[in-house]
């Protein structure tokens, strides 16, 4: 997902899954920690003061695939299962939720049964009831959930369901028994991400009555802490106490401090920086201004919180599209484009780490490589100029126009000029087209703009090495003339796509020979394909106002926002 | 003479930015350098310097060294010397907004002499189509244009004018000011048609081609003189808005409006980025609008004897 569209899990959970596959129950009780392992009630109360420049779109949390208000539908919104609320790497362990315990998987893997949990109530007061979880499932396909198509169809029933909406029953894919208070999901097929896939907020269980298409601005009742009172796109959001939230599990939906979040929409990223400064406000969504970055890290440096992102930016170049239809020209661009260079650009050293590779490190499958380098060396030591423009020759490529598309903030239109001057220097006619953020993901993904190259960004929506290799590198996501087309270089190699299927099947029965295979193929794409650039690894700055306290961040969805101390 | 002498002081500066570039800075002033290096005071310093206080994040272009041949006025956040594309940029303002104004200035002489000398038909199209024109809001109107030539150039017949260049902004900015020029000329030629002269040289059975150039347009031109300057100055303020908002000259060429945008980003840490910028356009429209009023006080004596009432 993109930062401010959207996010994709495994680890953990995959032993779980492989367990489960086996026949195995797995059981992860309770509560290893929660995100504060221990409720310190001296610090609740108080209001938090959220800046954000813009608003995220629609409040609906099977709709919106924005991590601005996903990390708000942390502490507001639960599925079956959720990703534990922990700190570090804990935080991609999928735990059960609003079910007993994780599921029973078996029929090999394509039928999962929740028992749900009793005495939950939604923060309208209507009791949690097996309904409500089959009418949630319904809704992901009425509402045109935006992975309805790619990841839940895999539900018995689902594809007819993607097919008409309208109509959506999933009968037979979604069993109920309300005497025992249990849910059986059937599967066409197994799939290794399921869980994963429950536990972001699309999962999320809503009561029945909720509207059957996109509520827009109209908050719906959700089972976590806190609940949504007011949402206005042009002026802000308030999230208040659930009245009828009672913990069950700490490690899946903690207790909140504040009585009230509150989350401003306006300012310029300049004046919310400013505000946090003087203790105006408490935290920052926006990515923070580069020339407050130095202000900031000498004078604010106890209030900068500072977390290795599983996400990268990268060039994706058209495959199809001269010159980059050309391996060599692919591959000269590899060599000429200086990381580091670009990384200057983003803030630094301390705020980005140069990449190679697809996946990005400590990802599932992650095998450090560098097959572009000068000197070859598995780590990054720099461009190669000489060989980058002795590979444009050989192309024959020499002399092409080449635009580059990028969004028109100051970060990326810093980096696409880098990249229209390496292009330049090393003979093509590079020119650079700035769009605004709210467009350009889409033009990019369009066959019908011809797009030859673009700088984009890609964050994870959950712990999954698939998550990138196979949703933006396969053939089957590569829709043309199509605005919904991930695979941007519009690459497709059909022995690659079968290891990428053969990887993800023995993901449920073998974890460590599934993860050595996506490594294998991760450094295969690069060094025989070079579809793209990949630039660099960020980290995510959270600045947070003096009077905070508890800062917790999770890998999976980013700083707990419920978790902070404003007293 | 004094706004004529800064105007012609500003136009030489920038005629001569590719010799100081070549011959006195020696750098390259459309390329990134985001690893150079330059010699300052005995030492080498890094024209983009990585934060060492505090957590160390962030990295900022080198200020301003005040030295004439080495980054004078510091560096952008691509490395590059920003008075060297002060100088470009300043070459390419004053490039659209001359030829732009020069462009607008013919045509809406044209149409208001047209639409005022023969009236009728032709007078109620001209005038519909600069009332059409006119009621969008300008810069609105130059953003749209902007946006949909400046993403697939303009094809036009025969005509194929590339996204990126430079002619693009020079005939938006001309179209969209010609209804402000053209409409009063079309009054001053209708004013004109029925004075004692010209009805005289109709009544001999001249030609119109003789009593448009002969009569009229000898007495309309001191105003398009007036206008001239005037319309650099409005059409410098409009390209480096446009380019402000990236929809005007294309990276990586400058003008006054694309180093303001550079700026923006730099304004805590390196104000001198855009604030130099802001002062040339400051101190060029300011000379040109002064120049103006010094060509209508020339051409029109009694206008200033009625100002000075």
């Amino acid at each position: 997902m993109l930062r401010n569209q959207t996010m994709k899990s495994v680890g953990a959970s995959l032993a779980a899954l492989a367990l489960s596959t086996l026949g195995v129950v797995s059981v992860l009780p309770g509560s290893p920690a929660g995100a504060s392992s221990t409720y310190q009630s001296q610090h609740a109360g108080g209001t938090l003061k959220l800046l954000a420049s813009t608003a995220g779109g629609t409040l609906d949390p099977q709709v919106n695939y924005t991590l601005q208000y996903w990390q708000l539908y942390q502490a507001s919104y639960d599925g079956l299962v959720s990703f534990q609320k922990v700190s570090g790497a804990a935080s991609f362990q999928v735990v059960p939720d609003l079910a007993v315990a994780m599921p029973k998987v078996t029929n090999a893997g394509k039928t999962y049964t929740f028992v749900l949990r009793k005495g939950i109530k939604f923060s309208n007061g209507k009791p949690v009831t097996v309904n409500d979880v089959l009418s949630s499932f319904q809704r992901l396909f009425k509402v045109s959930n935006p992975n309805s198509g790619s990841w839940y169809n895999v539900i018995v029933g689902g594809p007819a369901c993607v097919t008409t909406p309208a109509t959506c029953t999933l009968k037979g894919g979604v069993v109920l028994n309300a005497a025992t208070n249990t849910i059986t999901v059937k599967l066409l097929h197994p799939d290794a991400e399921f869980l994963d896939q429950l536990a972001v907020p699309f999962g999320s269980v809503l009561p029945a009555s909720a509207p059957t298409k996109d509520s827009g601005s109209t908050p719906i009742p959700g089972t976590g802490a806190y609940q949504f009172k007011s949402y206005s796109p042009n002026t802000g959001i308030v999230m208040t106490r659930n009245p009828y939230f009672k913990v069950w599990s700490a490690a899946a939906q903690p207790q909140g401090y504040p009585n009230e979040i509150d989350m401003t929409f306006g300012a310029t990223v300049e004046s919310e920086v400013t505000a946090v400064q003087n203790g105006q406000a408490d935290w920052v969504f926006d990515p923070l201004p580069a020339d407050r970055l130095q202000q900031l890290s000498t004078k604010f440096a106890k209030q900068l919180n500072i977390h290795s992102l599983t996400a990268d930016w990268y060039l994706p170049m058209n495959t199809n599209l001269a010159p980059f239809n050309n391996l060599k020209a692919r591959q000269a661009l590899n060599y000429a484009i200086d990381k580091n260079a670009a990384i200057k650009l983003f803030g630094g050293k301390l705020l980005a780490q140069p990449t190679c590779t697809i996946l990005p490190p400590g990802f599932p499958g992650y095998v450090q490589s560098c097959a572009y380098n000068k000197g070859g060396s598995a780590s990054y030591a720099g461009p190669d100029l000489a060989k980058a423009k002795a590979l444009v020759a050989a192309s024959g490529t020499k002399g092409t126009a080449v635009a580059i598309v990028v969004q028109n903030d100051p970060v990326n239109s810093a980096v696409g000029q880098y990249v229209q001057s390496v292009l330049n220097s090393i003979g093509y006619k590079a020119t650079v087209k700035s769009l605004s953020a709210n467009i350009q993901f889409t033009y990019i993904q369009n066959t019908k703009n011809k797009v030859q190259i673009s700088l984009t960004q890609w964050y994870q929506d959950y712990p999954a090495a698939s998550d990138f290799l196979k949703v933006l590198l396969s053939c089957a996501e590569f829709h043309p003339a199509s605005d919904n087309s991930i695979n941007i270089a519009g690459f497709c190699n059909k022995p690659l796509d079968t290891k990428m299927n053969t990887a993800e099947t023995r993901e449920l029965v073998n974890p460590t020979g599934a993860n050595a295979l996506w490594g294998q193929i991760d450094q295969q794409m690069m060094s025989k394909y070079a579809p793209w650039v990949p630039l660099f690894n960020p980290k995510q700055i959270d600045f947070i106002s003096s009077r905070v306290g508890n800062y917790q961040f999770s890998r999976q969805f980013y700083m707990y926002v419920d978790q902070l101390w404003v007293k | 003479m004094a706004a004529l002498g800064v105007v012609l002081l500003v136009v030489s500066a920038c005629l001569l930015a590719p010799f100081y570039a070549h011959d006195i800075a020696h750098v390259d002033a459309f390329s990134s350098n985001l690893n150079g290096q330059i010699r300052l005071n005995g030492k080498w310093v890094s024209v983009l310097q990585a934060n060492t206080q505090g957590l160390g994040l962030g990295v900022t272009p080198i200020g301003p060294t005040w030295h004439f041949s080495n980054y004078f006025l510091g560096a952008d956040n691509q490395g590059r010397d920003v008075f060297t594309r002060l100088l470009y940029g300043g070459r390419a303002t004053l490039l659209i907004g001359t030829t732009s104004a020069v462009i607008c200035c013919l045509v809406a002489a044209v149409l208001g002499l047209a639409a005022g000398y023969f009236g009728g038909v032709i007078d109620w199209i001209i005038s519909r189509v600069f009332d059409i024109v006119w009621a969008f809001p300008i810069y609105l109107l130059a953003i749209s244009l902007s946006v949909i030539l400046l993403t697939s150039g303009l094809n036009v017949g025969p005509i194929h004018i590339g996204a990126g260049s430079l002619l693009l902004p020079i005939i938006i900015i001309a179209a969209v000011f010609v209804p402000y020029v053209g409409r009063p000329l079309r009054g001053i030629v209708l004013s004109l048609k029925e004075r004692e002269f010209v009805q005289a040289a109709i009544g001999s059975g001249a030609s119109d081609w003789h009593i448009i150039t002969r009569e009229i347009l000898p007495n309309v031109a001191p105003t398009i003189i007036v206008f001239l300057p005037l319309m650099v100055a409005f059409d410098m303020l409009t390209e480096s808005a446009l380019s402000f908002l990236s929809i005007g000259v294309q990276p990586p060429s400058a003008s006054w409006g694309t180093i303001i945008q550079d700026g923006l980003g730099l304004l805590y840490t390196r104000p001198w980025v855009a604030i130099a910028p802001g002062l040339g356009l400051v101190l060029t429209a300011g000379a040109l609008n002064v120049l103006g009023d010094g060509f209508r006080d020339a051409f029109d004596p009694k206008a200033k004897l009625r100002g000075s009432i």
